[in-house]
């Protein structure tokens, strides 16, 4: 494989302007976002010309690597930080420096008035480095570093506001919960080290076949606990909600197009485990199922607009699982949707920041309406990232999601049909939920606070939203053009040469898709758009409603299946640890103060005592080498 | 009669020489400089001397001698790196004993005489120490180069002498340090007569003074093994004496209680390098074939040294004793490297002993930091709460602990695991599981004063850290640089060592 010497700039790049705006203080605080975005820009930069060497390449040649430095060398246990860029990894470099860069962008404005905005940057580069890091990475151990990082840089951002107790907790919740899910990437790590002496991608992909399915079983479990920490699958996905406490350019760059997505990355790139481990692949679908299905039921009760966004950002990652746990045939489709969806969830989550910038930062969408009139350009922008998300053609979002539809409705059995008919109820439910969005805040009736003036956002942020709109648009056409990206895909994952047996024609499931989206539309504009919505969330709502409102109850099962056990037993390793180990080592340490103590008497302070000492101390020096000599 | 005169390689003597020089320069400034310049022109030439020194061994560091001196010295790459260690540690001790605060006005008069009084305020100074220190240094570059007996004597008296007297020179509570003093003397010289009894019988067994001689008679087996016995006791009594072994060890807390503390960090730190370094050569080279001999003994004294050390330590209340004891474990924990008896096991005692020597200065160049009104604060309960008050200096203190009770990240974590798997190698399971046990225990105590800086509430005393002057942050910066340095990437001077350090036979 051939190497190239410029990779590591992609992460060096962003790490420096991390690091020049926290070492550089308070100085740095004039210039410091305009670093820090062109240390983003340059790292799109250095990734177009990377894609472009790599389309001068020929197919089998265009991964390569870098060896940045021998990173453990313990006998013949040898791990290089190295760095792998192949056809996988071009997509999510370029999808993170190139929506990274305009959420920088966005922020110089819409952060101007934070007093902290250096700080802000500050983590936005180190997440962008470390998010790279996490892609590039050659190794599951390299690739851990990257998912710790971005751990780290989504915990400070969300807390970023940490003044507020609640915003707090929120980065604490999040960080608790993707400690679970880092967990089984660790326990991943090292039962692929134990069982496959390697932990290097080619190193593995060159093994499994010859390992026994057993471990590669394991790996594959331990894999799917590590993505659904980070990507907020089922059933780890409750913090994903509350991470919205974070500024919404970092709800959109972290929290919706790039880091949750990072578990697909990990499925599809692990892809060679789960080839060989039917059972893991099982319960990756069934985890994509399940969330898909969860995360719309949660958007249909959020009035929170971020939430409500964050609910559907969890249930497209779900579809990207989905795809990603059918095999060969569904990476490619897995990836295709996560890019659409980096695109046009980007954009609504900026337009649902433009909208409280414009509204006083409510989030409230009782309180929206009508903001068509006052915002025309994050209407449009807003109302493209709908269209695309719900699956109207000719938006992106339509020709990703129906090709997962459509692969799941292949998987053939019983298994196709109840995965088909998932992801067609989860469409039918999304379009509800993002009718109700988008009616709620932008074509109903006006319901705000009289001292409310909406306004558009100024140019420096509608710009990008402009930008990733156009994603949001042509994205998908792009990538299904002639298979486009299927093919590009086609040599790291596998591809589509099995004949399978079309369960249903492509042209049934687009019908059944639209006809699904269009029931969804048609209830939301039922509901809201031709009745009058309440200002204040009506109360006297039936069960379900209560249940789904309090997000299917996921914090009281945390609390139950996790939480309370969790404090009984560290309750109890608490008294272990004061009644047992304490208690020895205040043992031993009362031994050892007692004989130092009588040991110290010896120190009589007379010369002549001391005298003695080295008198007898020679006497049994001479007696003892006696006694062993003879 | 006929008489030949001695061939002396002066290339390969002359960093002694220059050092024994130096001094001499030193005591002529004594008497015809002026007193104002005095201070300056003594710390200058000292500084000059030990940095000529210092260059003049580098020069020659690859040139290897058994007649430099008539076969009385050795010059080897073991010996080249006693001699730097020994120069280095000088050099930043010199930098502490330069804050002359620490020292007495009239070190002569009377404690509390009339006389001691107008000294102090005609603000004369003890500009003495530095010749004198540079004598002790002169004795110390001598001592681990020593390959006969008389020779070995000559630069243990000549090491000695001078540090009595330093002892003796504290500015604050000069009872006590001139307690120190004589006590050091008194016991120092009753362990030198042990010392010249044990070369006697070593005399009276092989017929010859020098180390070759004694290994040629032990390797040839034919003298009264009796004599070998007794000699190899009480020569190790006086060495095991000055590096402060159990049960030889009594003196130590009380000197380096009662002398000024830049005295106490050069005396810890570079004599235990000397002495440590003569030991080496005299069981690796003189009885390297006696070692069923000795070996067993001093197992067993290395085991109780290191428990002795850690076990009185905690009870400690005064930061000095403390650390006393700490290199009374110490000591301990440096003869698992003698026991050794192997390559690996003096690449580990050099690294223990220059990492350890330079934490040492460092940890008491901080304790000369913490005052009151009437000098060093060294009583333990009075430093609780310092890392609240003075976050850097407590900071660095607790760095310091942390190396001398090994800790991971610093130099003390390296020296103790190369020496104790040296110990392990050799097959001395005992001394390893001592050791292991007794590094527990010391960090007990070290951590405990940690604990007692950064988490007790200050008390309102007045009790204050001082504002080190240039000289002494450089030797605090120093120390902990290298401390932390040797912790992070040892292994450049690791490999320095191992392919420098062999004792040329």
């Amino acid at each position: 494989m051939s190497t190239s010497s410029s990779l590591v700039y992609l992460i060096a790049l962003p790490l420096f302007g991390a690091a020049a705006l926290l070492l550089g203080g308070r100085r740095t605080d004039k210039w410091g976002h305009f670093l820090a975005t062109a240390m983003s820009a340059s790292a799109f930069g250095v990734g177009l010309y990377q894609l472009s060497q790599m389309l001068a390449r020929p197919t089998e040649e265009r991964a390569v690597t870098q060896k940045l430095f021998s990173w453990i060398a313990v006998g013949n246990f040898n791990i290089d930080a190295a760095l792998l860029l192949d056809q996988l990894s071009i997509c999510f470099v370029l999808l993170i420096t190139g929506v990274g860069t305009l959420i920088h962008i966005y922020s110089i404005s819409y952060m101007a008035h934070d007093e902290n905005r250096r700080r802000f940057f500050a983590y936005l580069n180190l997440f962008i480095a470390a998010m790279l890091l996490l892609v590039l990475g050659n190794s599951y151990l390299n690739l851990y570093v990257g998912w710790e990082g971005v751990g780290l840089a989504s915990y400070l951002l969300i807390g970023f506001w940490n003044q507020k107790p609640a915003y707090a907790t929120a980065s604490k919740k999040a960080f608790v919960m993707n400690r679970v899910g880092d967990m089984g990437l660790s326990f991943a790590i090292m039962i692929a080290f134990a069982t496959l002496g390697t932990t290097t991608f080619a190193g593995i992909a060159d093994v499994a076949p010859r390992a026994s399915e057993g471990a590669l079983t394991a790996i594959g479990i331990m894999l799917v606990v590590a993505a659904a920490g980070k990507s907020a699958q089922f059933p780890l996905q409750a913090w994903l909600g509350d991470a919205m406490a974070g500024p919404t350019p970092v709800s959109a760059l972290i929290h919706a197009a790039t880091m949750v997505t990072a578990g697909v990355y990990l499925i599809v790139r692990s892809h060679f485990i789960f080839d060989l481990a039917p059972t893991a692949q099982l319960v990756v679908v069934i985890v994509g199922a399940i969330t898909l299905i969860f995360g719309a039921l949660i958007g249909t009760a959020k009035d929170d607009i971020k939430k409500a966004l964050a609910a559907s950002t969890m249930s497209q990652i779900g579809y990207m699982i989905l795809a990603a746990g059918l095999g060969p045939v569904g990476y490619a489709f897995a990836i295709m949707h996560l890019l659409t969806h980096g695109f046009f969830k980007a954009s609504m989550f900026l337009g649902a920041g433009s909208v409280m910038h414009g509204m006083n930062d409510e989030v409230n969408m009782r309180k929206f309406g009508n903001l068509r009139k006052f915002m025309p350009i994050t209407f449009v922008t807003f109302g493209f990232g709908y269209l695309a998300i719900i699956g109207v053609p000719p938006f992106a979002g339509f020709y990703s999601k129906d090709a997962i539809i459509e692969t799941a409705f292949n998987a053939g059995g019983l298994k196709g049909i109840l995965l088909g008919g998932a992801a067609l109820l989860g469409a039918a439910i999304t379009a509800f939920y993002m009718s109700r969005v988008m009616i709620l805040t932008f074509t109903s009736k006006a319901r705000w606070d009289d001292e409310a003036h909406p306004h558009e956002s100024p140019a420096l942020m509608w710009v990008p939203i402009a930008i990733l709109s156009f994603g949001s648009i042509a994205s998908g056409f792009l990538f299904t053009r002639g298979h486009a990206l299927v093919n590009w895909l086609e040599p790291i994952v596998g591809g589509h040469e099995g004949n399978h047996e079309e369960f249903l024609a492509p042209m049934v499931v687009s019908a059944l898709a639209l006809t699904a989206v269009a029931i969804g539309v048609a209830i939301a504009l039922m509901k809201y758009q031709f009745a009058d919505v309440a200002p204040v969330a009506p109360v006297d709502v039936s069960a379900l409603t209560r249940l789904v409102r309090n997000d299917l109850g996921q914090d009281a099962f945390n609390e139950a299946v996790f939480m309370r056990p969790g404090i009984a037993l560290t309750e109890l390793a608490q008294k272990a640890d004061e009644s047992v180990v304490d208690g020895a080592v205040r043992g031993v340490g009362r031994l050892a103060t007692g004989s130092g103590s009588v040991l110290r008497r010896s120190q009589t302070g007379f010369a002549r005592s001391y005298a003695a000492f080295i008198l007898i101390g020679a006497v049994i020096l001479i007696a003892g080498i006696w006694v062993v000599t003879q | 009669m006929t008489f030949t005169a001695p061939v002396l390689d002066y290339a390969l003597l002359a960093p002694i020489l220059i050092v024994l020089a130096g001094a001499l320069v030193g005591v002529l400034i004594e008497a015809f400089v002026r007193s104002s310049v005095r201070a300056t022109a003594q710390l200058f030439v000292a500084v000059a001397t030990i940095v000529i020194a210092f260059a003049q061994l580098m020069r020659v560091r690859n040139q290897a001698s058994t007649t430099a001196a008539m076969s009385s010295l050795t010059f080897d790459g073991a010996g080249v790196l006693f001699m730097a260690s020994i120069l280095v540690i000088a050099l930043i001790s010199i930098f502490l004993i330069a804050d002359q605060d620490n020292f007495t006005a009239a070190a002569a008069a009377v404690p509390g005489s009339l006389e001691e009084r107008e000294a102090h305020q005609a603000r004369v100074r003890t500009t003495e120490v530095f010749p004198l220190t540079l004598f002790a240094v002169a004795g110390m570059l001598l001592f681990p180069l020593a390959s006969d007996l008389i020779t070995l004597f000559v630069a243990l008296e000549m090491l000695s002498l001078p540090l009595y007297l330093m002892a003796g020179l504290s500015r604050y509570r000069r009872l006590a340090s001139q307690e120190a003093a004589l006590k050091y003397f008194l016991l120092g010289a009753f362990s030198s007569a042990f010392f010249l009894f044990g070369a006697a019988f070593l005399y009276g067994y092989s017929s010859s003074v020098t180390f070759a001689g004694i290994q040629a008679a032990v390797t040839g087996g034919s003298g009264n093994d009796v004599f070998l016995l007794l000699g190899i006791a009480f020569v190790s009594v006086g060495l095991l004496f000055k590096v402060g072994a159990f049960p030889f060890h009594a003196w130590s807390p009380d000197v380096y209680q009662g002398a000024p503390t830049p005295v106490t960090a050069f005396m810890a730190a570079a004599t235990k390098v000397a002495a440590f370094g003569a030991i080496l050569r005299i069981f690796y080279v003189a009885f390297a074939n006696a070692e069923w001999e000795w070996r067993p003994a001093v197992i067993l004294i290395a085991i109780a040294t290191m428990l002795f050390g850690s076990l009185v330590a905690i009870a400690q209340k005064d930061v000095k004793r403390m650390l006393a004891y700490s290199s009374i474990a110490h000591a301990g924990f440096l003869l698992a490297g003698v026991i050794a008896l192997s390559k690996s096991g003096l690449d580990a005692s050099i690294f223990y002993l220059f990492a350890y020597g330079v934490a040492t200065v460092g940890g008491f160049a901080i304790v000369t930091l913490v005052r009151d009104s009437a000098g060093e604060v060294t009583d333990l309960n009075r430093w609780s709460g310092l890392g609240k008050r003075s976050p850097l200096v407590a900071g660095t203190f607790a760095f310091f602990l942390l190396a001398f009770a090994g800790i991971p990240m610093t130099s003390g974590f390296i020296g103790k695991f190369s020496i104790f798997s040296a110990a392990y190698q050799s097959g001395s399971v005992a001394t390893l599981i001592a050791g292991v046990l007794s590094s527990a225990i010391a960090a007990f105590f070290y951590i405990r004063v940690i604990v007692l800086m950064f988490f007790k509430d200050p008390v309102e005393d007045g009790t204050s850290v001082v504002i080190p002057s240039a000289l002494t942050s450089t030797t605090i910066a120093i120390s902990a640089v290298v401390t932390l340095v040797l912790g992070i990437f040892p292994a450049p001077l690791i490999n320095f060592i191992a392919s420098t350090a062999v004792f040329l036979r």
